[in-house]
């Protein structure tokens, strides 16, 4: 789960990272009012949105009066900001954290990450902050400092010091930042983080040490013992159908194909797209089921396929272990009966029951398409979705056909 | 022979009396594992499906010379009850949970090494279905009745894909030494490579097909340890062709993955240590048929 810069500073301010005094607003004229409250001469208005890279696309404005203030949020709330990493699509900007702005010497990077390889966290820096840090591996990777954070002793001062004293500051800069790199890597072991990043980590003329930007990232698996972390998700960032997938505990993410995924197990779910796509066809989502695959869950999964719009078939591919294939078959066709999905369906059902299951869906009367194998599954979604194109309102029917005559 | 389990495995559950342990543990037993007992703290002293309850696993391996055991417990739990595991001296612990947050595991796995090498739990999973030693022992979640006996090692990150996999041998007549889910979460307690090393010693497994998933550098690792130190022919296929990339809000991952992270770029590296990689998903028993065609069989010794 991604939180906003605002709620990120929030969090590590309180394990002593030292942030500029800021505030966050949701209209124009509550900006102007927080910048006059918080005092200082000049404020940064920033969109809040889940995404990097804001500043380049104009998600991040200067400004030196309490008008400007007001002008730069109205110029961004309400409005999609598109970034590199938003995709073309933008986010919209519903919030503006306004901060008082500061001069500064020296940007640097500071980013703290779960490294799967090393299984242990790892921590990044780099004398070149404001820079994507991708590009500086790619120009200079000498100027990357790492270091691995042994886990049952957890980040030692000299292992700060020696980042500290590797990005060239003085002897005062060096103990604040040796704070605040302690403080970043306790709320990201105490918070169950995933990744945080502070760039640029300024250093100003009188040698403080400030994290001028900040994201954090969460381990989902561990909200749960950090209610005040959950608290923070801001939904409205997230795509609304993967984020209704999560509150009924399906893994959901669009793409842009045209044939609707039903599938239980994600390695199974990615295979079933990528024969899809080995069949000439495009897959519209990845959608895990999980294990369970119950009625109530078949049920919710088709609605979330089908309210994509470029759907043109759905193919079910459900390997059963824990549940059978009788029961996973009852699910489908109630859900078929219960939404009246209109358009082509292909089923495909192995393991425990799996003969049973067959007849049963054959028995409907339903317009569905069975398939035996992973091969056929695809190749009749693909048949199916380009019937569909050809012939829209016949569409079943006549894929209903194709797949009978199909091998 | 098979690895991790065999006929004579004596099994203990962790969290014995919840209620998909006590479904999963009927499972095993009626396939013909050896469930000696089971662990579920405050209820020690009972008998559940004819077997002890212990309080500790210390108890319960003391009790019931159990040297495995399958744990089937909620995710807040789990990294405790792993080291519970490791502590009481069993060989092997193989856990079904899904959620494990990734630092739980993370300090899971650095406690495991403070044991010498000897007497160190080998961790299977989490969010995995578990481990079949066709005909002879089942220890996890999967339906037994997809595997058969014969001489090709399975290990897969995902569950229901390790069972197309078999199922698709199968309808070839091609059978399992064993088959292990090494679990799809970031941090596994154990890799591709560890049950690739055990596969390579086990005289009855011909070959190993491996099926890895976009994301993490395990297949990478496992590849080249093939190519430099395995003499049995590997089948590699890689799930995520078409995954859209990952969306991230900052970077800092980006640059520590040193090996290609996608799908179509860990299928080239497996193909440049000289693994054969199953052109589809539809393909994985045709695929280890093949290979299997081209390799003079070796004559099974034991």
């Amino acid at each position: 789960m991604d939180i906003h810069e605002y709620h990120a500073k929030e969090l590590l301010s309180g394990y002593g990272v030292p942030i500029q005094p800021g505030a966050v607003a949701y209209s124009p004229d509550q900006a102007s009012f927080v910048a006059s409250e918080l005092g200082g001469w000049h404020w940064a208005v920033k969109a809040q949105i889940h995404s990097g890279a804001r500043g380049k696309a104009g998600g991040v404005k200067l400004c030196k009066t309490y008008h400007e203030v007001r002008d730069a949020a109205k110029g961004m709330l309400g409005k999609k900001l598109v970034t590199q990493q938003t995709g073309p699509e933008g986010k919209m900007v519903q919030r503006v954290y306004v901060e008082v702005a500061e001069k500064f010497e020296r940007e640097l990077y500071l980013g703290i990450v779960l490294d799967r390889k090393a299984e242990r966290v790892r921590i990044i820096a780099s004398s070149q902050g404001g820079m994507e840090i991708e590009d500086i591996a790619k120009t200079s990777p000498q100027a990357i400092l790492q270091v691995i954070v042994e886990p049952a002793v957890g980040l030692q001062a000299f292992q700060a010091r020696e980042i500290a004293f590797g990005l060239d500051l003085n002897i005062k800069q060096v103990s604040r930042a040796v704070a605040a790199i302690m403080g970043a890597y306790r709320a990201f072991r105490d918070l169950d983080a995933s990744m945080v990043e502070i760039n640029p980590l300024v250093v100003t003329a009188d040698d403080r040490v400030i994290a001028l930007d900040a994201k954090m990232s969460f381990d989902d698996n561990a909200l749960f013992r950090h209610p005040n972390v959950s608290e923070m998700r801001d939904s409205s960032q997230e795509d609304p159908r993967e984020a209704e997938a999560c509150q009924d505990n399906l893994s959901y993410v669009g793409l842009d194909g045209d044939i609707g995924c039903i599938i239980n197990g994600a390695g199974l779910a990615m295979a079933t797209m990528d024969t899809i796509k080995y069949a000439g066809g495009e897959p519209a989502n990845f959608l895990d089921v999980g294990g369970g695959a119950s009625p109530e869950r078949v049920a919710k999964a088709f609605k979330l396929v089908l309210s994509d719009g470029h759907v043109k078939a759905i193919l079910v591919n459900i390997f059963a272990g824990i549940n059978r294939c009788d029961w996973v078959a009852e699910g489908v066709i109630k859900a078929v009966r219960d939404i009246g999905i209109k358009v082509p369906l292909v089923v495909r059902l192995a393991g425990t029951n799996e003969a049973e299951g067959r007849r049963i869906i054959a028995d409907s009367g339903l317009p569905i398409i069975s398939a035996h194998t992973l091969a056929e599954a695809a190749q009749k979604s693909v048949a199916a979705a380009r019937a569909a194109d050809a012939c829209p309102a016949d569409a079943a029917r006549a894929s209903a056909m194709a797949g009978e005559l199909m091998p | 022979m098979s690895i991790l389990i065999d006929e004579k495995t004596r099994v203990i559950l962790q969290g014995f009396t919840g209620d998909k342990a006590t479904f999963h543990a009927g499972e095993m037993i009626a396939y013909g594992t050896q469930v000696v007992g089971g662990v579920t703290p405050g209820k020690g002293g009972r008998k559940h499906l004819d077997r002890p309850v212990f309080n500790t696993v210390k108890e319960a391996v003391g009790a019931t010379g159990a040297t495995a055991s399958l744990a089937f417990v909620p995710p807040a739990f789990a990294a405790d009850s792993l080291m519970e595991a490791a502590d009481a001296g069993l060989k092997l612990v193989c856990i079904i949970t899904d959620g494990i947050p990734a630092q739980d595991m993370m300090r899971v796995k650095r406690y495991l090494m403070r044991y010498p090498k000897d007497r160190r739990t080998l961790v299977v999973g989490p969010n995995c279905a578990g481990i079949i030693s066709p005909g002879k022992a089942m220890l996890g979640i999967m339906p037994g009745h997809i595997y058969r006996r014969g001489n090709v090692g399975i290990v897969s990150r995902s569950g229901t894909l390790g069972y197309e996999a078999a199922a698709q041998m199968n309808a070839l007549g091609i059978g399992q030494t064993t088959s292990v889910g090494i679990g799809g979460d970031p941090i596994n307690g154990s890799s591709f490579l560890d049950h690739l090393m055990l596969f390579e010693q086990d005289p009855e497994t011909e070959a190993v097909m491996m099926i890895g998933e976009i994301g993490g550098p395990q297949e990478a690792e496992a590849s080249r340890w093939v190519k430099e130190h395995m003499s049995k022919p590997v089948v590699g296929y890689v799930a995520g062709l078409t995954a859209p990339k990952g969306r991230r809000m900052g970077h800092a991952g980006a640059i520590i993955s040193t090996a290609g992270d996608s799908a179509a770029e860990k299928a080239q590296i497996m193909k440049s240590f000289g693994l054969e990689v199953a052109p589809s998903a539809s393909e994985l028993g045709s695929t280890v048929a093949e290979v299997l065609r081209r390799k003079p069989l070796r004559r099974a010794t034991a």
